[in-house]
């Protein structure tokens, strides 16, 4: 099936949020802290402006809490005394004319009394610098297996490894923005967001409003990539408070550089590993240690870290782990949510190890990842038993040989002897990624669905996982339409409006086809119960029996429920981190070749290939493009993705200065898919989302290593980082 | 803010000599970046110069290529002949953004924009482009070599336009320009290099390693002389001499020099004495 | 604030209206004209969220002064005929679809132009518009079948 919205996107006709008709509306504004830590001295308003003429909120007009509800609670929706990092929000502003309102917010001095701010999360803090708990620690994590010291101290050989990964911005191309407006007395909250009831629940902690007088819509979404799971939270409050304020619409929409700015990344890590091994390149222990920095609240770092954690080891048998993690308090912008949660970090220190020891050892990275890479029936770090009969060496060999890697591997020696300027390396990396919610998560969100039966005898999916280019229209029209053998047009998904779908919890974690997609399915056959049909009833006896429902019960539509129900088999531990840590993983292989100019020390992908095991794919073109676009975005992470950071702010917050890749930088994604269906998932699938974005980088940068003798610890490996690995080569 | 519109040249040139300040707008790729949130930037006037048609086409003559002062990137891509006689321009122009730039970007809005990582300049320097301005007092032609004094710095009056860019046209025996940023479309450039080889000798035009883009003339000595040179580090002291790069927000000053030095020696390895 | 009156062709029909000097053709197009197709991604020339046709070549929106319009022509993602981005659908090359409405500009322009791709590519020609979420090939493939190229270059190799 085609997607769903595709030709009003195609065509310009999809109205996102700041292309919805608004009448009489004020344009809103955030004035911000411009230091990382302090307390708010003053706040002077300049001489030249007629302030009577703006709306000016601050904390006083905060009805509730000053919280934005979240893990913790302990970020204000805006500061009130002090300030904890560059760009915090201090004071709001709205005004008719959007030029006004932003020279306004120029106008508008934050004057702070400065503290010694605590910059690098890989430091110790000295006392000054403490403001969390008694070392700014905001969240320990630990897993154990074995008895990882004994075994390092056995180990013929041990190698240890530091990696460094930097933060990542999201660009979705559709910056943050939200329109608040009052409807009699309930508060309406429209706009860009990955979890409306994230929106719901944080609006009526700080509002002080319970449910019947919030309304949270979602609008589409130009992309999230996780920059829309928490953050849109906060915009929604103050463009809450400008409405409440000034009882107008308001509209507070983010321009490229705020958004870049003061919005949420992916989270820096330091990883460190210990790892004993047998000659033959068997592990026999690994100690590994995950630091990642937090920023300056807690937000969602604490779960982070703990997927960073589980993903750590990699996907391979080891009898002895130990995987202890710490998310930093810094003076930084908040980190928070992007793609892959913490597991690209520690798999792309993992997966750089790998070929660190392959070297070591001098075996081949191949055959090191051949012997280790889990076979059914054994466990993960968690002690999770893996028994789901997918063969994932053969995911390895069939990446390896839709890339040629071996007679690829025998031209780069005969290129690179002679070519004068040019190097070429193939680089390969064996990689997992846990679907849904960790641990307990998914039974803690209690997420519930519904199907109703429509007066023409379709029906109407109504759930609060939304669409932000990862295709969940579509594949929710096609889950119900197979699952009651309708047309795709007999099926509706409904918006996503509090008031009118229940939480099915948040579209996250690459769980929305694998677990809510299941919703979709018991909900249509809760649906067909509800009308009198057995569940073998599908196409036209399902609509005549909905259309019957209606005529018999008018003003009252059927409506089929389904709730989260674990699979069996299922058990966490979350005090020992023991357990099974998800329903499911998916499987991957990458492998890619890349050329470096040693002239510029420039690295470029030449070609890439990615295969992975996802259970069965639904539809393989959206699949595909979800797999293409994590790659490129991976690619990017690992060469030029670069934030330079000032104050514990990104000083390069503009596309100019900040590099995506265009099409220009990367080849084509060469894609394929080794099905091997899920029983527990949504038709036979397993969370695809996030997977991609989990193995490019390590890919590339063992490519990069290969092709010039260098061993890189540090992403992005930008053309001036190689260079200086390069010249440390030649002199060491 | 206020904007004068002309019609015709004359217009134009008495617009700008009755408003000192006023900032000439052209393409507007420069002048626009950003331009919604530096409310700042509006506090000038602004002279249109869009209705100028009369500068917009280029041409030829018997002895040079002359671009209109509103020539665009992408009027130079699409001429066949300027592909043959003066392939750099067009090399050059391909690396501007992306054709929603090179559409709208001109070549005399490069010059006057005077930014050390311009990407038009570097290759109409090595050709020894004339720049041509014009103001109610006259015209006046200067060779862009000797353009800039210095950051953002030029011999261009508040009340000159430039009216045209002269191309001489000459027998080139080796030309190339190259383009390095940090990603292959739509870069900033953190080095640029444009070497051109005639009658005329050698030109060698470096940018983003000085304040201005400016030619490399101990370099050029080093090729007129044929000086040995067996590997990039022999290029740096006349690369120290010709340029002096900075660590910014792009690259840093090691970086740069560095490449700088790769690029000379291994695209003019034909031509470096032993 | 003074107004500028500006009359140009939009879309193959001749407008006429008063603009802020300031005023950005991205900002006449989206907030006074009510044609939201046209995307604002960076306001910097970056990522062609916001590409026109001006005088039938694409350019960045966000870029041009609304005051240099007048006599010209200028036509938005409204203008296209919505029944000929079938090959789009098909290869997947809208996901979230905040850089559609661009991507398909330049993409339709190629597609009236098929000779450039004697001189460049179809990767150098969309480069001037940024997709964070498709990796290019769904567009890449798009605009090769638009054009009448095999398409799905990813697929073939």
């Amino acid at each position: 099936m085609l997607r769903r919205e595709a030709l009003a996107k195609l065509t310009g006709r999809e109205r996102y949020v700041d292309d919805l008709p608004l009448d009489d509306f004020l344009w809103g504004m955030t004035v911000r802290s411009p230091a990382p830590r302090g307390r708010i001295a003053s706040v002077r308003f300049g001489k030249d402006i007629d302030w009577s003429r703006f709306v000016v909120v601050d904390h006083r007009d905060i009805p509730g809490p000053n919280v934005v509800a979240l893990i913790e609670q302990d970020q204000p929706v805006l500061a009130a005394e002090s300030v904890r990092h560059v760009h915090e929000p201090v004071l709001l502003l709205a005004h008719r004319s959007r030029a006004a309102v932003r020279s306004a917010a120029r106008a508008v001095e934050v004057v702070v009394a400065e503290e010694p701010a605590a910059l690098d999360f890989r430091a110790v803090p000295a006392p000054a610098q403490i403001q969390y708990g008694k070392d700014n620690v905001l969240k320990h994590l630990k897993i154990e297996k074995g008895d990882v010291e004994r075994a390092l101290a056995r180990a013929p050989v041990v190698v240890a490894g530091t990696y460094e990964t930097g933060a990542q911005e999201h660009v979705y191309l559709e910056t943050q923005g939200m329109i608040a407006y009052l409807e009699g007395g309930v508060l309406v909250v429209k706009g860009s967001m990955q979890c409306p009831y994230y929106v719901l629940k944080a609006l009526q902690h700080a509002l002080g409003r319970d449910e019947t007088r919030v309304r949270v819509i979602q609008t589409p979404t130009g992309g999230g990539f996780g920059g829309k799971e928490e953050f849109p939270s906060h915009i929604a409050l103050h463009a809450a408070l400008l409405a409440l304020k000034s009882g107008r619409p308001v509209k507070l929409i983010y321009d490229r550089g705020e958004d870049m700015a003061a919005t949420t990344k992916r989270h820096p890590a330091l990883v460190r590993h210990r790892t004993g091994l047998a000659r033959d390149g068997r592990l026999l222990a690994q100690d590994i240690e995950v630091v990642i920095d937090g920023g300056a609240y807690v937000t969602l770092s604490p779960v982070v870290l703990s997927r960073a954690i589980i993903h750590a080891a990699g996907p391979y048998a080891c009898d002895n782990v130990r995987i202890t993690g710490r998310a930093m308090f810094t003076n930084a912008v908040p980190f928070g949510a992007f793609r892959g949660f913490g597991a690209p970090q520690s798999q792309f220190a993992g997966e750089r190890h790998m070929d660190v020891i392959a070297r070591t050892l001098g075996v081949d990275p191949v055959e090191l990842r051949r012997v280790n890479l889990l076979k059914d029936g054994q466990t993960t770090a968690t002690g999770q038993v893996i028994r789901d009969g997918t063969d994932r060496v053969a995911v390895m060999e069939r990446a390896l040989e839709l890339a040629r890697y071996r007679e690829k591997g025998h031209e780069h020696a005969g290129f690179n002897a002679t070519h004068p300027t040019m190097r070429r390396g193939m680089g390969l990396a064996t990689f997992y990624h846990g679907a849904g919610f960790t641990g307990g998560g998914e039974a803690a969100l209690k997420s519930r669905l519904r199907v109703a039966g429509r007066a023409d005898g379709g029906v109407e999916v109504l759930s609060a996982n939304i669409e932000m280019g990862q295709g969940t229209l579509t594949v929710f029209t096609e889950l119900a339409a197979n699952r009651l053998g309708l047309e795709p047009d007999d099926v509706i998904i409904a918006e996503a409006d509090t008031t009118r779908v229940p939480n099915s919890g948040p579209t996250v974690a690459s769980r929305t086809t694998m677990i809510v997609g299941g919703l979709v399915e018991r909900a249509c056959d809760d649906l067909r119960r509800r009308v009198g049909l057995d569940d073998a009833s599908r196409g036209q006896a399902v609509k005549d029996a909905i259309r019957r429902w209606h005529r018999e019960h008018p003003g009252e539509p059927p409506i089929g429920e389904a709730a989260y129900e674990r699979p069996p088999g299922i058990e966490w531990d979350d005090k020992t981190y023991r357990g099974d840590a998800y329903g499911a993983f998916a499987w991957a292989a990458y492998v890619t070749e890349v050329e470096v100019d040693l002239r510029t020390c420039g690295a470029r992908v030449i070609d890439f290939v990615a295969v992975q095991e996802v259970g069965k794919v639904l539809n393989p073109t959206l699949a595909r493009g979800q797999v293409q676009g994590g790659v490129v975005q991976g690619i990017g992470w690992a060469l030029m993705e670069e934030c330079k950071w000032q104050q514990g702010a990104m000083a390069n917050n503009q596309l100019t200065n900040y590099l995506i890749p265009t099409s220009d930088d990367v080849p084509p994604v060469r894609v394929a898919f080794v099905e091997n269906p899920y029983p527990h998932g949504a038709g036979g699938a397993k969370g695809l989302g996030e997977l991609p974005i989990d193995g490019p980088a390590p890919a590339v940068v063992n490519a990069v290593a290969r092709a010039t003798g260098t061993d890189p610890r540090a992403i992005p490996v930008t053309p001036e980082r190689l260079m200086e690995l390069m010249e440390n080569a030649v002199r060491g | 803010m206020n904007v004068l519109l002309p019609d015709t040249l004359p217009q134009a040139l008495e617009l700008l000599s009755q408003n000192g300040d006023a900032v000439p707008m052209a393409g507007g790729t420069d002048l626009m970046v950003h331009w919604h949130v530096r409310p700042e930037a509006h506090q000038h006037t602004f002279v249109d110069l869009s209705r100028l048609e009369a500068l917009k086409p280029l041409s030829w003559t018997a002895d040079m290529l002359v671009l209109g002062g509103l020539t665009t990137y992408w009027d130079v891509i699409r001429d066949e002949r300027t592909r043959e006689e003066f392939p750099l321009l067009v090399d050059a122009a391909r690396q501007v953004g992306a054709i929603q730039i090179q559409a709208r970007g001109t070549w005399a809005g490069n010059i006057v924009n005077a930014s050390p990582a311009a990407d038009g300049v570097p290759v109409l320097m090595a050709y020894d482009a004339i720049v041509v301005l014009e103001s109610r007092r006259g015209r006046e032609q200067v060779p862009l070599d000797r353009f800039y004094s210095g950051y953002k710095q030029m011999r261009r009056r508040p009340d000159e336009l430039i009216v045209a860019i002269h191309v001489p046209r000459r027998r080139y025996s080796y030309q190339v320009f190259e383009k390095v940023g940090s990603r292959r479309a739509q870069a900033i450039a953190k080095v640029g290099l444009a070497v051109t080889r005639s009658d005329a000798g050698w030109r060698v035009v470096a940018a983003s390693v000085a304040p201005t883009i400016r030619r490399c003339p101990t370099v050029e000595r080093l090729l007129e002389t044929g000086a040995a040179v067996a590997s990039p580090s022999d290029l740096l002291p006349a690369i120290a001499q010709d340029v002096a790069p900075i660590d910014d927000i792009r690259s840093t000053a090691h970086y740069r020099t560095r490449v700088m030095a790769r690029l000379l020696y291994h695209d003019l390895r034909d031509f470096w004495g032993k | 604030m003074t107004t500028l009156t500006v009359a140009f062709t939009l879309n193959g029909k001749p407008v006429s209206l008063d603009v802020a000097p300031a005023d950005r053709l991205l900002d006449t197009l989206r907030y006074q004209l009510g044609l939201t197709g046209t995307k604002e991604g960076c306001g910097e020339g970056e990522c062609g969220a916001c590409t026109v046709y001006l005088d039938g070549l694409p350019v960045d929106s966000c870029l041009v002064p609304t005051f240099q319009m007048t006599g010209r022509r200028v036509e938005t993602i409204e203008s296209l005929d919505a029944r000929s981005l079938a090959a789009f659908e098909r290869c997947g090359a809208t996901q979230c679809g905040a850089c559609t409405p661009g991507v398909v500009m330049t993409a339709w322009w190629i597609r009236e132009h098929p000779d450039l791709l004697g001189s460049h590519t179809v990767r150098e020609l969309m480069a001037g518009n940024l997709c964070r979420c498709t990796g290019y090939d769904g567009i890449i493939d798009a605009v090769t079948e638009a054009v009448g190229g095999e398409g799905r270059e990813n697929r073939k190799r």
